[in-house]
């Protein structure tokens, strides 16, 4: 059979023609669109499918180590876990739910509650818990239950060092104390980088243009010393509970250079346990609150009369009958005193001879002195909070407020500007500023008074802790002491409360050549004594001995117990 | 003419085969380097834990229970103190300074 030939079919032209068109339409869209995805929307591409394979990572920057002027470390950041959830992902078996429970320290219905939140897509469920735990709690792999990384701060001193250091929030941003004041030098800023991850999440490339550094928050030393820190807390503490009181504070300063080796207050706070925390215990009383300085106050007077020449040490007045009419009100002492030398104003406490000597000069005079030693004016310690004091214009003074200022009364100051106006007698005269950060280079003071003026006072000061001076207690054996005490009523709505007292020690030594300057203050003393040579002396006694048995200090009053090795062992026999 | 293109497209090869390959060993040298880094932080917390140990352990509060309590020690009283000072001029004058 033969095929029969198939026809050919005529097509009209206009067809293939139709058809070569409508692939050359399709060729130049297709091109027209890949111009337009390589070349005008090429970014916005590139940066989707960057995305696939790109992330930007953050680096961790830990916040600085504070360090006392040893660099024993006071307060360091350690890494913790902290676990979160994402309630719209949780699924989760009752069984699991007890045992999430159970290293999560919650009860079961709070952790549901938590886990069945609505319209939220991240949960905290517990913070800062310790790396152990929270390796257990990702072993139960529950769907949507995530593990982060974040530090927390620890403080290995506890309520020892907490007024000066304060703490951090969760956040681990500084809420008190030093961890606020120098937030900024200690807070570290995080880094970022973008990298390229492969499918197992691995980091396998890094863009190193993108590249920045984390900047770790810088360490801070501080001028305390912890062993110090220690002895002036723990003394303190027993203090104030054995005397009833309601509060107490301590600063210890190097009397050369300012620096606070010690301040604390008593009631206090362990920062590694927040829930210890409430307004009474927070409160760094040392800074932030003011009160009246009393007869502390009264060696300012006398140096100033001293100073511009209105008596000498030697000079007599007559303090009998032991009170003095002011205008319209009398000036007491505690007892008749009689005659008594400048030196023994001081050495004794007399209200009266005080306002005497104080009422020879002029307001302004006074004034300038008070100014001049740092009252009424900010320590800037740089800490948060600081309280200035209030000392009044001279040119509103009535004559018993001059008076009565001397030993002071209407004056307030904070216990650091007591401390620190008492540089003026260790440091030759000069006011020293006080820091709360070690100074490695030698500190410049202020010259208030004239070195001699500093020595006379100093030697009165001296005859305070000797028998027949008010603070016998505030003794050390085998060194030369220097002080002043002062007990005040307490200023309770602006009247002068009856049984409510202020009990104050200023005092250093070695007296020859003083290295420490500690000032404390013990507020309403309630188990019978409340002068200040009773309450606060014995305090400062054993802080400071504690102290210059810590540093070696040599004693300058040695009770025979000194072996001198000479060159020559024959001369000793002479001797 | 074709010869020289063949062999240019050969160089080609090889340099593109030499970018991969380079790239791939930056990459796991790079993946070398990211683990040394993970270890160097995890060694800084470690050293990190063991200063706050440390700290914690020398407080002076414990110490000073420890020698009080199990090694029954304490401070001498001044009167039990025996001061050995070096007899140089300065101090000879120190010396006569504090005698009463």
């Amino acid at each position: 059979m033969i095929k029969p030939a198939l026809p050919t079919i005529k097509l009209s032209a206009w067809r293939s023609r139709l058809l070569f068109g409508m692939l050359v339409l399709g060729l130049i869209s297709l091109a027209a669109r890949a111009a337009y995805l390589q070349g005008m929307n090429n970014e916005f591409l590139q940066k989707k499918g960057e995305s696939r394979y790109s992330r930007v990572v953050e680096m961790n920057a830990d916040r600085g180590m504070i360090t006392d002027r040893n660099g024993h470390i006071m307060a360091i950041s350690s890494p913790v876990a902290s676990i979160f959830a994402d309630p719209k992902v949780v699924v989760i078996k009752p069984e699991k739910l007890r045992q999430l429970a159970h290293l999560l320290e919650m009860s079961s219905t709070d952790l549901n509650a938590l886990l069945t939140k609505e319209n939220r897509r991240f949960v905290y469920l517990k913070r800062h818990i310790v790396p152990d735990t929270a390796e257990k709690i990702m072993q139960l792999k529950i769907k949507g239950i995530y593990l982060t990384s974040e530090s927390k701060r620890y403080y290995p001193e506890g309520e020892f060092a907490a007024h000066v250091l304060g703490f951090t929030d969760i956040n681990d941003e500084g809420q008190e104390g030093v961890e606020r004041g120098w937030e900024q030098t200690l807070a570290g800023e995080l880094g970022r980088r973008r990298v390229i991850k492969d499918n197992k999440g691995q980091i396998i490339d890094e863009d190193v243009a993108s590249i920045r550094s984390p900047k770790p928050g810088k360490d801070l030393v501080l001028a305390i010393d912890r062993r110090i820190q220690y002895r002036a807390h723990a003394e303190l503490k027993q203090a104030v509970l054995a005397n009833r009181a309601k509060a107490g504070s301590i600063v210890v300063l190097d009397a050369q250079t300012g620096e606070i080796l010690a301040l604390t207050n008593w009631p206090a706070y362990n920062p590694n346990r927040r829930s210890t925390i409430n307004n009474e215990r927070l409160r760094n009383r040392a800074l932030i609150d003011t009160f009246e300085p009393g007869s502390t106050l009264k060696p300012f007077t006398v140096a100033i009369a001293l100073e511009v020449g209105k008596v000498n040490s030697h000079t007599i007045l007559q303090t009998a009958p032991g009170t003095w009419q002011v205008g319209r009100k009398t000036i007491r002492d505690v007892s008749n005193k009689g005659e008594l030398t400048v030196a023994e104003i001081i050495q004794q406490s007399s209200n009266v001879g005080t306002a005497k000597i104080a009422l020879s000069m002029e307001p302004q005079t006074m004034w300038e002195m008070f100014n001049r030693s740092g009252f009424g004016t900010l320590t800037n310690s740089g800490f948060p909070g600081e309280a200035s004091g209030i000392l009044r214009p001279y040119n509103r003074w009535r004559p018993i407020e001059q008076a009565t200022m001397s030993y002071g009364h209407g004056i307030s100051t904070s216990l650091i500007q007591l401390a620190r106006a008492y540089t003026i007698f260790t440091s030759g005269g000069e006011l020293k500023p006080v820091s709360l950060l070690k100074q490695n280079i030698p500190v410049m003071g202020q010259r208030v008074i004239s070195r001699d003026t500093a020595w006379a006072i100093s030697r009165m000061l001296e005859m305070a802790t000797q028998p027949g001076g008010t603070a016998p207690l505030a003794q050390i054996s085998g060194y030369r002491v220097a002080g002043k005490t002062g007990t005040a009523h307490k200023l309770i709505d602006g009247r002068y409360a009856n049984k409510s007292y202020i009990s104050t020690f200023v005092g250093y030594a070695p007296a020859s050549n003083p290295r420490f300057i500690i000032a404390v203050i013990i507020d309403e003393p309630s188990a019978g004594k409340y002068f200040g040579g009773a309450v606060a002396a014995p305090i400062f006694s054993k802080v400071m001995s504690g102290a210059l048995h810590i540093l070696n200090v040599p004693p300058d009053a040695p009770a025979n117990n000194v072996i001198t090795f000479t060159a020559t062992p024959e001369m000793e026999d002479e001797g | 003419m074709f010869k020289l293109n063949i062999f240019l497209i050969l160089v080609l090869i090889a340099c593109a085969l030499g970018v991969v390959t380079a790239q791939h060993m930056v990459r796991n040298l790079f993946m070398a380097l990211e683990k040394e880094k993970e270890t160097e932080q995890k060694l800084e917390v470690e050293w990190g834990r063991l200063q706050l140990e440390q700290s914690t352990l020398i407080t002076h509060g414990r110490i000073e229970q420890i020698a009080t309590e199990h090694l029954n020690m304490m401070v001498p009283a001044t009167s039990s103190i025996q001061i050995v000072s070096i007899n140089t001029a300065e101090n000879e004058m120190n010396a006569e300074r504090v005698r009463p």
